[in-house]
């Protein structure tokens, strides 16, 4: 195999070495970007906090098991439960061996390797035991009251008090990275922008970075300049759509009727641009699909400061009600050695005080060129959450600024080579969705994906809602959840 | 704060824009559908419990937006409920997973009759992105009867409501019937 992307370089690697890094994650030598499986490997994504850089290590498994990483680090057992769902390798020592995507009723077993037909009726699933007195348990989904994505959660609460939460995910299971195969160029970029709809633009880019970095393309410089700005239109979009939301779960719905309005405006402002109000399909492998006319800049930056004096003022309303910050200030708190260990990102991260965005810690174009800070809180309740949406959305008007005046002329897109490589080109690429860092990893064999894998930044969030909530009221729970708002189709693909 | 806020709001035009004309396509869709079936007796009110099924929430946000002071679906007497037990109608969004069947079932059968079932968006359609494969079944009428396909990647919500409107023209003519 070449080595061509330089961040995510790929390492063959032995048991012994393989043993050692998950050590090494334990000792918050590394953060643990994404863990997978394929035909005959197990590969591990591990970056250094301090440096930045970053390497994939790579395990052959002849004869189907790997030593467990959750062993030694906690924060793998998700995504190894995974790696036995989807490829059907056994992690050697793994502390909870039950299944998490696959919920028995596929027909088949190990659809990215074996792909074997299975028939046997799924065997009931079995929640974490809780024992004490006066506990009572509340099952609650997949289906949720709102309009929102399906998961189950187990409640076990002693009155009103949540004493454990236990999640059940993989309901939006759809099979995304088995459809990547085969797939050419054009045809995985469709399925990168449907993994999880509010951040197609990040999928998107994080899967034209990796393609990219597999073929060492280059892109315009003007096309870095846009997708940039279609990424800060999404985590704007996104974020007003949040303290909306968080703010209507705590009983305050004007917040919600006006973050809606700026909302709207802003997703007419995409589709009036750029053809599509979430922006999907925009951002393709060697550069953008739309450009940006004279008419449409003047008519982004009317927008971007109607919005900014609409939403100081909801800003000072959201931090003058008392009422509302009755139900966010210390409510569903997550400590900060928590988000470090599970390298927990976006908001989540940031509002318990972990520095880190992919912009910033492993940049890429154009924010190296660009001006700004990353906000940080350390109180880690759903009030910080807030916040860093509101410092977020501050900043992003800024890039916006920026973005608009420094964008360079030129072409939009570089055109894919005629033949492609015949042999195996691998590569992988970390970009800031709003909502934390996507990571995709992807091989390419003669022009066709051969695997892909997708690592949302839920990952290691949603572990963490499970612990923000302990001690806070049932009631309480939409509030946490919203705060999060972790992606159930991303995670669960 | 609330009252300065308030106050701007009263003051300045109402961001709600005027009544869409109800898709022609849709309501010939509807009216083969109702048809079929016992009319209703339904005021000119609509219940929707939504469902994802299986999508990527791109459709979830545009049903969202149908909720936001544009769209504002409640003046047309149509509004989103918590339950399938209070609904009229099924809004189901997404192919149906394998890991959701049951579920989907589930609620169609405690769905009270008469009731519809609107499919939003290309994969629900069965012609989206997430072709065969292993882990779902399809487009929604896979696992439950279809009334009303709404298509789109994501479908806007301005096609959203206009489905919506023929759905309730249909559902009123059946009260008259
Ligand atoms: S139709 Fe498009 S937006 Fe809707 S769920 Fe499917 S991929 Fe997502």
């Amino acid at each position: 195999m070449t080595n061509l992307h330089t961040p995510w370089e790929p390492n063959a690697v032995d048991v012994a070495s393989w043993e050692g890094l998950g050590r090494d994650l334990a000792r918050g030598k590394y953060v643990l970007t994404s863990l997978w499986g394929g035909r005959g490997h197990v590969s591990m994504a591990l970056l250094d906090p301090v440096s930045g850089k970053s390497s994939v290590a790579h395990l052959p498994v002849p004869d189907g098991t790997f030593p467990s990483i959750a062993k030694h680090y906690l924060p793998a057992l998700r995504l190894e439960r995974s790696i036995t769902d989807m490829c059907g390798f056994t992690p050697v020592g793994c502390p909870d061996p039950r299944p998490w995507q696959d919920h028995g009723v596929w027909g088949v077993k190990a659809p990215l390797t074996d792909n074997k037909p299975h028939t046997d009726p799924p065997p009931p699933y079995t929640f974490l035991p809780v024992e004490g007195e006066g506990l009572h348990q509340i099952p609650v989904g997949p289906i949720h009251a709102g309009i929102i994505e399906p998961g189950h959660f187990r409640f076990t609460a002693n009155g009103e008090t949540v004493v454990r939460l236990e999640e059940r995910l993989g309901y939006m299971h759809r099979g995304a990275e088995k459809l990547f195969e085969g797939q050419d160029i054009s045809g995985g970029a469709k399925i990168a922008a449907r993994l999880s709809g509010d951040s197609t633009v990040a999928y998107s880019l994080a899967y034209a970075r990796a393609v990219e970095a597999a073929w060492s393309l280059d892109v315009p410089q003007r096309a870095h300049f846009l997708r940039a700005l279609f990424a800060e239109i999404e985590r704007i979009a996104n974020h007003l759509g949040d303290i909306g939301a968080i703010c209507n779960d705590a009983a305050f719905s004007v917040m919600l009727a006006h973050c809606g309005i700026l909302r709207e405006e802003t997703l007419r402002l995409a589709f009036e641009c750029f053809g599509h109000r979430l922006m999907m399909d925009r951002i393709v492998p060697g550069g953008v699909k739309v450009d940006l006319t004279r008419d449409s800049a003047e008519k982004i930056l009317a927008w971007a400061q109607k919005t900014e004096k609409h939403f100081e003022i909801l800003v000072d309303l959201y931090d003058n009600t008392a009422s509302l910050r009755d139900r966010t200030d210390t409510t569903g708190t997550v400590s900060a050695e928590l988000v470090t260990l599970y390298g927990a990102g976006g908001h989540v991260g940031r509002a318990s005080g972990r520095q880190f965005d992919s912009r910033k810690n492993t940049p890429y174009p154009p924010y190296d060129r660009l001006d700004f800070e990353i906000p940080l809180r350390n109180t880690g309740d759903v009030n910080a959450r807030v916040w860093i949406r509101i410092c977020e959305i501050r900043q992003s008007l800024s890039l916006i600024r920026q973005i608009l005046n420094h964008i360079p002329e030129g072409g939009i897109a570089f055109s894919l080579p005629e033949s492609p490589p015949a042999e195996t080109q691998e590569g992988a690429a970390l970009v800031e969705a709003f909502r934390g860092d996507v990571f995709i990893w992807l091989r390419i064999t003669d022009g066709k994906i051969e695997r892909c894998h997708p690592r949302d930044p839920s990952w290691f969030q949603w572990p963490l809602l499970e612990n923000a909530i302990k001690g806070n009221i049932v009631a309480d729970f939409p509030l946490c959840n919203k705060s999060f708002n972790c992606s159930y189709a991303g995670q669960d693909l | 704060m609330t009252a300065k806020l308030l106050a701007q709001s009263l003051l300045s035009k109402p961001v709600t824009i005027p009544a869409p004309q109800p898709d022609e396509a849709a309501l010939a869709e509807l009216a083969k559908a109702l048809n079929e079936r016992s009319r209703a007796k339904l005021g000119r009110s609509l219940t929707i419990r939504e469902v994802d099924a299986g999508s990527c929430n791109g459709c979830e946000l545009e049903i969202h937006a149908l909720n936001n002071a544009f769209y504002d679906l409640e003046r047309f007497g149509i509004k989103f409920v918590a339950s399938p037990k209070h609904a009229d109608v099924l809004m189901v969004t997404g192919v149906v997973t394998k890991n959701m069947e049951f579920a989907v079932k589930r609620a169609y059968e405690v769905t009270p009759d008469p009731k519809w079932i609107v499919a939003v968006g290309d994969c629900a359609a069965g012609c989206g992105v997430f072709t065969e494969n292993y882990a779902h079944l399809g487009g929604v009428a896979s696992t439950i009867p279809v009334d009303l396909h709404i298509k789109g990647c994501p479908p806007q919500p301005i096609d959203l409501l206009k489905g919506l409107l023929a759905l309730l023209e249909t559902a009123a003519e059946g009260k008259r019937a």
